[in-house]
């Protein structure tokens, strides 16, 4: 194990009693708890992490927060691993494992480095421009060799072990950053009597102030940090969220926000989600999200070691790593110096200060003198040092003269962009202050307001003072009039910046790092048009890597900006969008995966049906019977054949309780499903069941059902298992908006009543079992399509209709959902003598296709009444939904597809659905496609298969032998067309 | 987004299924088809105001009539649609 050799002896806001062994690229370190990754990797001197996306350099560690763009690293193995993970933000843990990307065969010695030879053809527009290249070479040999090369990190491959969470939360006001005006925004929205939920990414509270210091209400910051961390801990409305980042904002004050419950551990502890999403309500919402520091580009900025002049002294302060041991600071602003402060006081040499201001502030020049150490006025042009890091550093002064520094480290600062993320989701565009040369925001979604350096004020004093004052307002807007006290003050801190976003320089500029863009990809962007920044950004990709270009999109509309001859607020900015960090699709998608995918409706009669052995299907939410498979049944076709020909010669019964089931109550019942239905239900007599078909007002067929009439003014309709839901939302519609004027009212019952079908010859006997003998139920006491109450053997009252969707003589009987299960064992024993056979959705199916009935496949949204075969039963009496429209010429006109039955002329032939029509003796083709099959079943009754098909004219066409095409399953053949009842066409045995 | 139904309250969007347009009516039983063409197929692309049917099927059930800005998805008004929900509820 190597030592931490680039730990300072003391400091740093680590636990050096907790030492944590860790591995990258499979050698072993060791940390402290306390460190992020890449801290722990600095502390350990490694300046090597990664290599870049498209031309394989050797980059090193730039940030320490989730604007990273180089230090990215596949974390953890196996189902764990996940690729593109910010070292800088990974917290280190007993035994973690990261290994480098973009590299082969090791990080060292990457082949793919030869990249960089060949940078002429990776520039920018390079995948548009390969695109005009021939078809042969791209696919063969350019492709693959693209996606060999390119690529950030490799995916798990596998499913992903852990859980995620998804929560709600409401709150008053919503505090974004817990940087000196986030946590003064707490306090004085706390104070106030509002609830507060603070939300923070960092796994630490405390912001800038972890490494920058100062002096609040005349403490040191530490110290001021720990009471009021303290204070609003006492605070029961005030919740504090750490490792949570807020992510996007949302209409109406919705916003979201990930945290990272347990990714700081190897693994989250038994029963715990890794992850959590949370959709948080809040009234108002304060942004104290902060700046990021943003770089200049010049040429070898991608060299490890060189950083961003706040993330070094974070590593310094904060971690007690040194990034360098002789650090050169390169900055064009006052707030750079810092770092100088920071090195000097941890012990650090300081070669230079390159400051591109034509002056500094006299404090800093005494400073370089007491401390022995040059300030050079210019610009550094390049950088000497490869995969080691930054050597050599060469610098051109003001006045043409050129020096250089020798220093392992080099700490940059090109000024602070404020993080405009959440404040411009909306669509919002931030708006320029030149005197940060930074956007800042402009506007925010309602109810939102940014506070501190997240809208363009730098200071401490001033971060607390807006801070407060923006907490304490959000407060009282949420309706809270508590006293919130007074800021915490700081003293004022100058800030004076020069802009400067690009020094010329032989070599590569860098301006998104991640990404791989250049400066002169830039320039040769707008030398080729693509000036406005929408385009800039597509035709380079800058800004669209994982970091969304945190700390390179300004610097980039900067340097289009001056090629183009524009300001930098005429050049304008792209559109911002959430989310502001990766949010994993596992967090969307929380508890909703597998088999809690969606909610699973089970029948009244599932418990007995899985006793029963029963074959499930999903047919949307429900879970239900398909077949009941028997002992020595080698195959579904067998248990499905034995079904049928059961209920046929005796008796057999099927749960189909997932119908969706409306009483229909009121004086104008009958008138108002006049209206929806094309059929006319209001002369419907009392204790009748009819058959109902409805329409979309387009004309199109929407559902279909049966309806009985159990009252004068109640009617119980039956939709299909599919369209439950939108049928009463549809009827309701009708209902409330389209006919106010009907006295009616629905109620959803279908989850109210367990229904069973009992078809069969052998119906009526097993029913006298169960019914009480003092019901009536003779051919004459309960005639075909009667529907009635009906009180069963015990005293329990039923519904029972005498309805048929086998063809059989045949019944469905309603119980309360409660007795589903006792009715299905009822059944069975009832049954028993007459040999009561149960059946699943695949015998309902065979013996609904043998009987030319039409389902789902038919009802397909693009079939009319009369496709279906059943246009006489449009009234041309009455006005209802989708009369006026179903008359339009191209829906009445003869050469419609309509359905029509089909078998085999080969009866040993199995029938496939989807197989197009053709007519026989033609080569198949768009043009002379008919239709295509719609149901196919194998028919124990016909003893052979036989189908549903939709067939241009086909009723016309019966008995004609037309080509069945299925090219997917390459199947050619001929059917013949027929009448599509194929069993008891004359419908006796459903009448006996 | 949040919509506050007249009968629930301030409710989460999950609940509500949007159809779209609320200004087209219903032409009288006897309209000519162009006339019932229009009313199916007719939509302004408004941006601003507009009114919209949402069904609050994870909740109250009732149709409502939302004036919202499709600009700002801000959300001025929400009532019951054709004010048949609203005699349900006082009953
Ligand atoms: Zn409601």
């Amino acid at each position: 194990m190597t030592s931490q050799s680039h730990r300072l002896t003391s400091g740093g806001l680590i636990d050096r009693s907790a030492s944590l062994n860790f591995r990258f690229d499979g050698k072993a370190f060791s940390g402290f708890q306390g460190d992020t990754l890449a801290s722990a990797l600095i502390a350990n001197g490694i300046k090597l992490v990664g290599r870049s996306f498209k031309y394989h350099r050797p980059r090193g560690i730039l940030t320490s927060g989730s604007e990273e763009p180089n230090a990215l690293v596949e974390l953890r193995t196996g189902a764990r691993r996940e690729p593109n993970t910010k070292a800088t933000t990974a917290e280190l843990y007993e035994g973690l494992e990261a290994a480098s990307q973009n590299r082969w065969p090791s990080l060292r010695h990457d082949v793919m480095s030869v990249n960089q030879l060949f940078a002429p053809i990776f520039v920018a527009g390079f995948y548009y421009k390969t695109f005009m290249w021939p078809a042969k070479f791209w696919e063969a040999i350019y492709e693959p060799a693209i996606r060999r090369a390119a690529g950030l990190g490799r995916a798990a491959g596998v499913a992903d072990p852990d859980h995620y969470d998804k929560a709600w939360a409401h709150c008053d006001v919503l505090i974004a950053g817990s940087g000196p005006a986030g946590l003064a925004a707490a306090l004085a929205a706390g104070r106030a009597g509002a609830r507060v939920i603070l939300c923070e990414e960092d796994f630490s509270l405390g912001g800038r102030l972890l490494s920058d210091g100062g002096t609040i209400d005349g403490v040191p910051a530490a110290e001021w940090l720990s009471r009021t961390l303290a204070k609003l801990a006492d605070m029961p409305d005030v919740r504090i969220m750490p490792r949570t980042t807020l992510f996007g904002v949302y209409d109406g004050g919705t916003y979201g926000a990930i945290e990272r419950v347990n990714d700081h551990l190897p693994s989250p502890p038994e029963h715990q989600v890794r992850q959590r999403l949370w959709r948080i309500v809040a009234r108002r919402c304060v942004v104290a999200a902060g700046a990021i520091e943003r770089p200049i580009v010049f040429a070898g900025n991608d060299t490890p070691g060189v950083m961003m002049a706040s993330a070094m002294r974070t590593y310094i302060a904060r971690y007690a790593a040194t990034p360098a041991k002789r650090v050169a600071l390169f900055t064009n602003n006052e707030d750079g110096w810092r770092t100088v402060e920071t090195a000097l006081g941890a012990g650090l040499q300081i070669a230079a200060v390159i400051d591109a201001r034509p002056d500094i502030s006299p404090a800093h020049r005494s400073l370089a003198s007491k401390s022995a150490f040059p300030v050079l006025h210019g610009s550094v042009t390049g950088v000497d040092g490869g995969k080691d890091g930054v050597r050599k550093i060469a610098v051109s002064l003001t006045g043409d003269a050129r020096a250089e520094v020798e220093a392992d480290g080099l700490a940059v600062s090109g000024g602070w962009n404020p993080a405009v993320g959440l404040t411009s989701y909306h669509r919002g565009r931030p708006k320029w202050r030149d005197d940060i040369a930074a956007f800042v925001p402009d506007g925010a979604p309602p109810g939102m307001v940014a506070a501190g350096a997240a809208n363009g004020d730098f200071g401490l004093s001033a971060c607390l003072s807006q801070g407060f004052a923006a907490g304490a307002a959000a407060a009282r807007d949420a309706g809270h009039s508590g006293k919130a006290g007074t800021a915490p003050v700081a003293d004022d801190e100058a800030f004076s910046l020069t802009p400067l976003w690009h020094v010329a320089g032989k070599g590569k500029a860098f301006v998104d790092y991640q990404h791989d863009v250049t400066a002169s990809d830039i320039e040769l962007a707008q030398r080729e048009g693509f000036e406005s920044v929408e385009h800039l950004k597509r035709y380079t990709t800058l800004g669209m890597a994982t970091d969304q270009g945190k700390t390179s999109n300004v610097a980039g509309l900067a340097i289009m900006a001056a090629v183009s001859g524009r300001s930098i607020p005429e050049t304008g900015t792209t559109i911002y969008r959430p989310p502001y960090v990766p949010v994993a699709i596992g967090a969307f998608a929380g508890h909703h995966r597998d088999e809690t995918f969606h909610a699973t409706r089970l029948t009244p009669s599932h418990h007995w049906a899985v006793e029963q052995g029963a074959v499930f299907v999903d047919t949307g939410l429900w879970k239900r019977a398909q077949w009941y498979p028997r002992a020595g049944e080698k195959d579904w076709l067998d248990s499905v054949t034995r079904e049928v020909k059961a209920v046929r010669g005796g008796v057999g019964f099927c749960d189909v309780s997932t119908l969706g089931k409306i009483d229909v109550h009121g004086p104008d019942a009958g008138a108002f499903l006049d209206r929806v239905y094309i059929n006319t239900f209001s002369n419907l007599a009392v204790g009748k069941a009819r058959y109902g078909l409805m329409l979309r007002e387009d004309g199109m067929v929407y559902d279909d059902g049966t309806t009985s009439r159990l009252a004068e003014d109640h009617y119980f309709l039956t939709t299909t298992t599919a369209k439950a839901g939108l049928v009463m939302q549809h009827l309701e519609f009708c209902r409330q908006v389209l006919f106010p004027e009907l006295d009616v009212q629905l109620t959803s019952v279908s989850d109210q009543w367990a229904q069973f079908s009992i078809a069969g010859p052998k119906t009526r006997d097993l029913l006298k079992e169960i019914v009480d003998p003092a019901e009536d139920l003779s051919n004459e006491g309960f005639p075909f399509m009667g529907a009635r109450e009906v009180r069963l053997r015990g005293g329990l009252k039923a519904r029972l209709f005498r309805i048929s969707f086998s063809g059989e003589m045949a019944f469905e009987i309603s119980v309360p959902a409660r007795f589903g299960g006792a009715m299905a064992r009822n059944l069975m024993l009832a049954g028993a003598p007459f040999g009561v056979t149960p059946y699943g959705t695949e015998a309902l199916g065979v013996m609904r296709v043998e009987k030319g009935h039409i389902a789902g496949p038919e009802l397909s949204g693009t079939t009319t009444a009369a496709d279906l075969g059943l246009g006489k039963m449009m009234s041309t009496k009455k006005d209802y939904i989708g009369r006026v429209m179903a008359g339009r010429k191209a829906l009445v006109a003869p050469d419609r597809q309509v359905v029509v039955g089909i078998k085999p002329t080969d009866k040993a032939r199995r029938l496939r659905s989807g197989a197009h029509i053709i007519p026989k003796g033609q080569t198949p083709g768009p043009d002379n496609d008919q239709g295509y099959v719609t149901s196919v079943c194998f028919s124990p009754t016909s003893d052979q298969w036989i189908g549903l098909a939709l067939v241009e004219r086909g009723r016309e066409r019966i008995g004609e032998i037309v080509h069945a095409h299925d090219p997917i399953r390459g199947e050619d053949y001929d059917v013949e067309l027929c009448n599509p009842v194929f069993y008891d066409p004359d419908g006796g045995r459903q009448r006996g | 987004m949040r919509i506050v139904c007249p009968f629930c309250g301030e409710r989460e969007l999950g609940e509500f299924t949007y159809l779209g347009d609320a200004k087209p009516v219903r032409p009288e039983a006897g309209a000519s088809e162009d006339e019932v063409f229009d009313y199916v197929y007719l939509r302004d692309n408004v941006a601003g105001q507009t009114s919209e049917y949402w069904y609050h099927g994870g909740g109250c059930r009732a149709w409502l009539k939302l004036t919202r800005n499709t600009l700002t998805h801000e959300i001025s008004s929400v009532e019951p649609a054709a004010g048949v929900g609203a005699r349900q509820a006082v009953k």
